[in-house]
């Protein structure tokens, strides 16, 4: 209930932001103009207009999760509402997780607005409706919620702009850490691969959230490998939010 | 008289600077605020006050000590379900309006339906906020802010309400209306934690008061105790004789066309002054016995330290 409370209150906070329908109205303009990018392309025009609307899809939406994610936290202690907030008889943990659910939401909404519109763009040039790209967004999704959870992480101990470089750092890793895989089985056993393998497992791999090859060129994606993505995000965003709340739990608000 | 609030030994530094030094901002500050009593807690300007009713309130952890509401830790959420608090500043979520404001918080402290409402109604009445009830946060004034937040920290019917500096921005009339809402609490038999550097305010509503000051506390008891009933000077208006006339009685603190006001510190002398007054066809306009007050002991104390 608290957490409810605290979360739609978030949400009704983010609906106000301006950022949010900017980068709203820039994914709209990305996903028009893949439109007029596939006009230049030799080939299959349909697989430009799919690759450049997923991407943006993804990159928006990665930029609303941390933009918004990192000032989130940092807002309610710089503007010190969080005073009378947490003289409540209310848990911080819950006040942190309905933060995220909050943002979560509002995240939703907004992939949710921008698949709406990256549909129609595909219908207009197909006239059918592919639900299948679905599938993709909403791994995105999925990658989106993590993001949201790095980013809060990050919001509970330092500045806006400093999480929004550290969010953006950990997105970069995420999506280059998958090379790791190959350098791993090129090494000889022993400590230097353990210590390697160790790496990899810390790191975040966000490219497990990536099916856009797949959805794009039509080609099969396995259950397990889904149901193993999904399984992966869930943990990986529930460690990042238990991290968050061992931060967040004993701050001094001075 | 139960205790509703207790503190002992609490001791609490801020790291501050690029190379963390410690510095201590309370330093072993023990008190208790008994059940039903208006408890003032007075200081100047960086003593502690707030850092301490932050402690209280968990917004920050002591180093060391303990901190109990209602008898139980106040690490422990549930200890504050009870608790009622208006911070210095009122920092609120200034997009809502001040109906909404106070249902977000009813709705965290688990209240809904009609009775909901009715408290919101009730509260918005009691602190002559029910016009601006509409309008947003961003639009309030200062003195406005503190009287949403008193209504907001009524909320959930509390058994002991927190405030710190809640007078700060009100004018004279503001003052007064906050002063009789404080006196209304006591009488339906809520405790009252007031933290202030208003020295009349603390002195006209207060039972027991604690004064602390570079983060300790320096003197606590009842009000009475503390102030001594003495009189220590006579201040006596004259009008119609000349100030020369009175140089040997008392100490005059100034004098405009035909009036006079002295201070008179030998009662023999107020005597003399009346006959004086008399003989030379003059009137007495007012003579006001002083007694020590609240802001002699507090000047006193912090000239000492």
């Amino acid at each position: 209930m608290k957490i409810t409370t605290i979360a739609r209150n978030t949400f009704k906070e983010a609906k106000r932001d301006r950022v949010l329908y900017l980068l709203f109205f820039f994914a709209a303009g990305c996903l028009l103009f893949s439109r007029f990018l596939a006009l230049l392309t030799v080939g299959d025009r349909i697989k430009i207009i799919k690759d450049v609307g997923l991407a943006s899809i993804s990159l928006f939406g990665m930029l609303m999760a941390i933009l918004m994610g990192t000032g989130l936290v940092y807002k309610e202690i710089d503007k010190k509402t969080i005073f009378t907030l947490l003289a409540k008889p209310i848990h911080r943990v819950e006040f942190l997780l309905g933060k995220f659910l909050g943002l979560v939401l509002t995240i939703f909404i907004m992939t949710g607005l921008m698949a709406a519109v990256f549909l129609l763009i595909l219908f207009l040039h197909t006239f059918t409706v592919e639900w299948k790209i679905l599938l993709a967004i909403l791994y995105i999704f999925f990658e989106l919620c993590l993001m949201t959870a790095v980013a809060l992480l990050f919001s509970t101990f330092t500045t806006p702009i400093l999480a929004s470089l550290y969010s953006l750092g950990f997105y970069l890793i995420g999506h280059l850490s998958w090379s790791m895989e190959m350098l791993i089985k090129k090494v000889k056993s022993g400590a230097g691969r353990a210590a390697l393998q160790v790496l990899y497992i810390v790191l975040p791999d966000l490219e497990n959230f990536n099916f856009k090859t797949e959805v794009v060129h039509n080609l099969p994606i396995p259950a397990k490998l889904l149901g193993i993505s999904f399984l992966y995000g869930v943990v990986y965003t529930a460690f990042i939010l238990l991290l968050a709340m061992l931060v967040f739990r004993r701050r001094d608000f001075i | 008289m139960g205790k509703v609030l207790e503190l002992e030994k609490v001791y609490k530094s801020y790291k501050l600077g690029f190379i963390p030094k410690k510095k201590p901002v309370l330093k072993g500050v023990s008190f208790h605020v008994n059940e039903g009593e208006i408890f003032g807690y007075l200081g100047p300007n960086g003593a502690g006050k707030t850092t301490t009713i932050k402690c209280i309130l968990n917004l920050i952890f002591p180093d060391s000590g303990q901190i109990t509401i209602f008898g139980e830790d106040s690490l422990k959420p549930k200890a504050r379900r009870r608790v009622g608090f208006l911070p210095e500043n009122p920092y609120f979520y200034d997009y809502l309006t001040g109906r909404e404001f106070l249902t977000f918080y009813a709705d965290l402290l688990g209240l809904h339906g009609r009775a909901k409402q009715e408290k919101i109604g009730y509260l918005l009445k009691l602190v002559g906020m029910e016009r601006a009830a509409e309008l947003q946060l961003r639009k309030y004034s200062r003195g406005m802010l503190q009287r949403i937040g008193l209504a907001q920290a009524l909320l959930n019917d509390p058994a002991l309400v927190i405030l710190d500096e809640p007078m700060g921005g009100l004018d004279p009339i503001g003052r007064k209306e906050f002063r009789d809402i404080i006196v209304n609490l006591k009488k339906e038999g809520k405790t009252v934690f007031l933290s202030s550097h208003i020295l009349q305010d603390i002195e006209m509503i207060c039972d027991r008061v604690a004064i602390i000051l570079a983060g300790e506390i320096i003197n606590q008891g009842y009000l009475g105790d503390l102030i001594s009933e003495k009189v220590l000077y006579t201040e006596i208006t004259v009008a119609g004789v000349p100030e020369v006339d009175f140089r040997h009685l008392g100490e005059s603190v100034s004098s405009s066309s035909d009036r006079v006001l002295l201070k008179v510190y030998e009662e023999d002398n107020i005597e003399k002054v009346i006959q004086l007054v008399q003989q030379k066809k003059g009137k007495i306009v007012s003579l006001v016995p002083r007694t020590e007050t609240l802001e002699d002991i507090f000047v006193n104390m912090v000239k000492n330290q």
